[in-house]
């Protein structure tokens, strides 16, 4: 099954990146914007297909690799087909 | 005293760091990062500067999983030495041999200029060359050089002297202006600035000279 990993800084880490998209929104005229968060996407096409199990295996994906857990948090999300 | 330097691909600065032990009168083994084991009698391992992997995913993340950090890992708990540089000191955050984690320069820009450190402790071989409180140019060329960890492991490692080096002036917003940390047992060092960038006279500076001696210094019988 299939398994979307959504990696972000954790909240109190600085995010130069997002900062730096948010003065450019600012200047092409949107207004408003408080704040810019960014993160990575990675989708997992998993041989396991009970859900239970894929998560288990992407968790582990997770803190051993796809995410750097003192700075970056994450989330699972199982995908349809 | 035989240093072992990694090749990782991508690695762009492990010839000179193999030239800067040899200068300094190590033995100088190259390792390639598919290999599974240490040279025998590997007394430090070098870990380069450099892009390695492509930077992919995060600098040094993928190094620090590849097949020869089981090894270096291995050597380190054994209470070997060990020196990351630049991406070397990212693949050791990585690998978490050292706290903290480094993330994009606050300037958003790649940074490749000499500038100035303070000497923070003198209490480690790769430091002992110096003088407490010496300033030295060193060059530094990173994007993700913005060291950062939570308060309480900055002012641990503040508080147990085992920040090595800080910044004169901070140019990539790293938290307490370090510039390279300590392990608790002080043989692990991992510092963005390259010293071995500063080895001579025509290199603009010679001050990276001291931290290879220093290293080298400890491994003299008596």
């Amino acid at each position: 099954m299939k398994m979307r990993v959504i990696v972000t800084l954790k909240p109190g880490v600085l995010d130069p990146q997002g900062e730096a998209v948010r003065h450019a929104l600012g200047s092409l005229g949107f207004e408003g914007v408080n704040k810019v968060r960014q993160g990575k996407l990675i989708e997992l096409d998993l041989a396991e297909t009970d859900p239970a199990r894929a998560e288990e295996q992407a968790r582990a994906m997770c803190e051993k690799l796809l995410a750097n857990t003192v700075i970056e948090s994450y989330a699972l999300e199982p995908l349809e087909g | 005293m035989k240093a072992a330097i990694i090749t990782f691909p991508g690695s762009n600065c492990d010839r000179d760091l193999a030239v800067a032990f040899e200068q300094a009168g190590a033995k100088v083994v190259r390792v390639w990062h598919k290999d599974t084991v240490l040279p025998a009698g590997t007394d430090v391992v070098g870990l380069p500067g450099g892009f390695s992997y492509g930077d992919y995913l995060r600098c040094g993340a993928i190094a620090a999983r590849s097949p020869i950090g089981t090894a270096i890992a291995a050597h380190a708990k054994a209470g070997g030495y060990v020196l990351g540089i630049c991406n070397g000191f990212q693949v050791l955050l990585e690998m978490g041999l050292l706290p903290g984690a480094l993330l994009r320069n606050a300037g958003l820009k790649f940074l490749c200029k000499p500038v100035t450190l303070n000497v923070a402790t003198t209490d480690s071989a790769f430091t002992s060359g110096y003088a407490q409180g010496a300033q030295i140019r060193i060059p530094i060329a990173h994007h993700d050089g913005n060291f950062t960890a939570d308060a309480e492991t900055v002012a641990r490692l503040q508080g147990e002297g085992r920040v090595a080096f800080t910044y004169a002036e901070n140019p990539n917003g790293s938290d307490g202006d370090i510039a390279g940390i300590l392990s608790e047992n002080r043989r692990v060092l991992g510092m963005m600035p390259h010293p071995e960038r500063a080895m001579e006279a025509a290199h603009g500076s010679a001050d990276g000279r001291a931290l290879f001696a220093g290293l080298i210094g400890a491994f003299v019988p008596g």
